[in-house]
């Protein structure tokens, strides 16, 4: 395996070789997490979208892009990068800070530029441009929209995604905005952005309690899960599910006017592409792009969503 | 349930031992604090829920139990349920446009799921049984081989089954005869052949005979090869129809469809009493098996005695609990 990618990685140093000798050709890396969930995979296509479009734009940039299942591999991909391509610079997603830091420090050390997407590394000053997803916003226009929606407050249940950091500001993000707005949230269970794990939390949400106002799904995904769930038991107290993230399907029900989505807060998975497009900036003009860069979460509402809906993206 | 009463075990009328009524002991215990926690956790809607939802893992693990009564194992089932779906889903939007939404796609989906299912189920066998390479491998590759391939006709997203079909379908998962939905009753009868073929037909005492001793049994005129081929094929199969039973629920799939199945259906074929390095096996059992896995979840959602964080650490400690409820009384007598 680790041998056939070693050919793998030679011929593709020795493609490279030739056309440095063409011209002066700078190799960007980039580093994402495969597509393993719906987000992900939004992800993986904006990243591909950008690559093919800026290898057009700029034909004296090379692109290198790696998907790895899980950190590890993401730690091998970036040292085979560094090894054989020769990056002038790497676009990484970290899949997760901890093990990430030190070999992405590496990099930097090396001299190479290093923008870091998303998920920040344990160490900060490391990478030199930081695209960021607003984590703590994102449960703010949320819970805000929420407020907005029950005037007179309400019961309301919350679908948790995976333990994390990203999950928690998002939580408290949004526990913060609704706090005195007479809002209270009777359950809160972790369906780990995933459809099934949501429906069958929603069910038993479903069963637990008589009178449920709303559902904060706080994804996408999970919002089908959860809107299968409340189809499935027939339940009409159920008034609006607010998701997250902007998947195409769920961006189209709010364009649309459904009243069980009045709305969409935006995790845009395409801000890989920002920090894909910045840094061939960075490497090929001499405009600086170094610093932070935070991408805000924004509320799809019927007027506004034709903006948000990208028909061809899988996510 | 019924399932219970199925298995009369005629040499033993005495009390059963402990490795009959460890799982099913720890099933009664965790109804009881369910009932005690939760006035809706006996309700109706509630026990349907829970049934429906762990159709798909228990018609898995009954394939499972005699993979694994035959010295088998297989890791891929997961994977294959995942590919399994998103070819279905696949080949019925396509087919949609000639055959319209009807009986007849939904019958080319269901065979679909069927064919693929017990290729995919042959296609193991055949590396295990004649290039003779160990299950835990070639499982392990295919599991890999089918995740990555449903990611790929996914193209990294999700497959959606065409919003029409999806409709017309729905009442295979949520519909069904007197209140019982159809993955119940589907469950059921699996259960019911899977418990017959184990205990009453030759099929189940050659997949007991290979998993105790494969020399034994091939010098017993057992033909070795063709039994676990079988277990294989038949596993595969078993994987088929729970898609069946799957994909109306939300009409998708994706690459996050059915991530560790296999460890679940294992999990509950071993809580149930079935030995994992083979020679015995217990369907019944391992729907016991699969209800207390779903049933934990099911009260952990239903209460709040324990942070959310905790659950897999709860199911953890009461997987292990049943096995060594059994394991113990064995040790003894």
């Amino acid at each position: 395996m680790s041998f056939f990618k070693a050919i793998l990685a030679g011929s593709a140093a020795i493609a490279l070789g030739t056309s440095t000798m063409a011209q002066d050709t700078k190799v960007i890396g980039v580093s994402i997490p495969a597509a393993t969930h719906g987000w992900a995979g939004g992800m993986n296509f904006h990243a591909q979208e950008a690559v093919k479009r800026l290898e057009d734009v700029y034909p004296q940039l090379d692109f290198v892009l790696a998907t790895a299942s899980d950190p590890g591999k993401q730690v091998n991909d970036i040292e085979d990068m560094v090894a054989t391509r020769n990056i002038s610079a790497l676009v990484v997603l970290p899949f997760e800070s901890d093990p990430l830091t030190p070999p992405v420090q590496a990099v930097a050390d090396s001299g190479v530029w290093v923008t870091v997407v998303d998920r920040g590394l344990s160490v900060p000053g490391i990478e030199d441009l930081y695209v960021a997803g607003d984590n703590a916003g994102f449960g703010k226009v949320s819970g805000e929209y929420m407020v907005s929606q029950m005037p007179q407050g309400g019961k309301i249940v919350v679908l948790r995604g995976i333990p994390t950091t990203i999950d928690n500001e998002r939580v408290d993000g949004f526990q913060a905005a609704i706090e005195g707005s007479g809002i209270e949230i009777v359950g809160m269970e972790h369906g780990n952005w995933n459809r099934d794990d949501s429906f069958n939390v929603m069910q038993d949400f479903l069963s637990k309690y008589d009178q449920i106002d709303a559902v904060w799904a706080s994804d996408d995904d999970m919002a089908v899960g959860v809107l299968a769930a409340i189809d499935a038991a027939g339940r009409d107290d159920v008034k609006f599910v607010l998701g997250g993230a902007g998947m195409k399907e769920m961006v189209k029900r709010v364009m649309d006017g459904d009243t069980m989505i009045p709305a969409d807060v935006t995790y845009p998975p395409s801000m890989i592409a920002t920090a894909i497009e910045l840094t061939a900036v960075g490497m090929t003009s001499t405009a600086p792009v170094s610093g932070t860069f935070t991408i805000g979460s924004v509320l799809i509402t019927p007027e506004n969503a034709g903006q948000f809906y990208y028909p061809d993206s899988p996510f | 349930m019924t399932t219970e009463t199925v298995t009369p075990r005629l040499q033993r009328l005495r009390v059963p031992s402990m490795s009959v009524m460890g799982p099913v002991l720890a099933l009664v215990i965790l109804v009881v604090i369910g009932a005690l926690l939760n006035p809706n956790f006996l309700g109706a809607g509630n026990i349907n829920n829970v049934l429906s939802r762990s159709a798909f893992i228990g018609i898995i693990a009954v394939g499972m139990t005699f993979v694994i009564t035959a010295g088998g194992l297989d890791l891929s089932v997961g994977s294959m349920a995942a590919f399994i779906a998103g070819l279905m889903i696949l080949v019925m939007n396509a087919a949609l446009p000639s055959l319209g939404v009807g009986i007849p796609i939904i019958l080319l989906g269901m065979m679909v799921a069927l064919v693929a299912g017990v290729l995919a189920g042959l296609l193991n066998g055949f590396f295990i049984t004649t290039l003779g390479i160990e299950a835990f491998i070639v499982t392990l590759g295919t599991m890999g081989i089918y995740r990555s391939l449903v990611t790929w006709i996914a193209n990294g997203g999700t497959l959606s089954l065409d919003f029409g079909l999806r409709t017309y379908y729905r009442p295979v998962y949520f519909d069904g005869i007197l209140g019982v939905s159809w993955p119940i009753i589907v469950f059921a009868l699996v259960v019911i052949a899977g418990q017959i073929l184990m205990s009453r037909a030759r099929f189940g005492r050659h997949c007991a005979a290979i998993g105790s001793n494969e020399h034994v049994a091939h010098y017993s005129n057992v033909n070795v090869n063709r039994t676990r081929m079988a277990t294989y094929a038949m596993l595969g199969l078993l994987v088929g129809i729970a898609t069946i039973m799957y994909v109306p629920r939300l009409g998708s799939a994706s690459a996050s469809t059915g991530v560790l199945w296999e460890l679940e259906a294992i999990a509950a074929v071993i809580i149930g009493g079935t030995v994992l390095k083979g020679g015995f096996g217990r369907v019944w059992g391992t729907v016991i098996g699969v209800l207390i896995l779903s049933l934990i979840d099911n009260i952990l959602n239903l209460t709040d005695l324990v942070s959310p964080y905790l659950n897999g650490a709860i199911q953890g400690v009461i997987i292990v609990l049943a096995v060594i409820l059994q394991r113990e009384a064995k040790a003894k007598g």
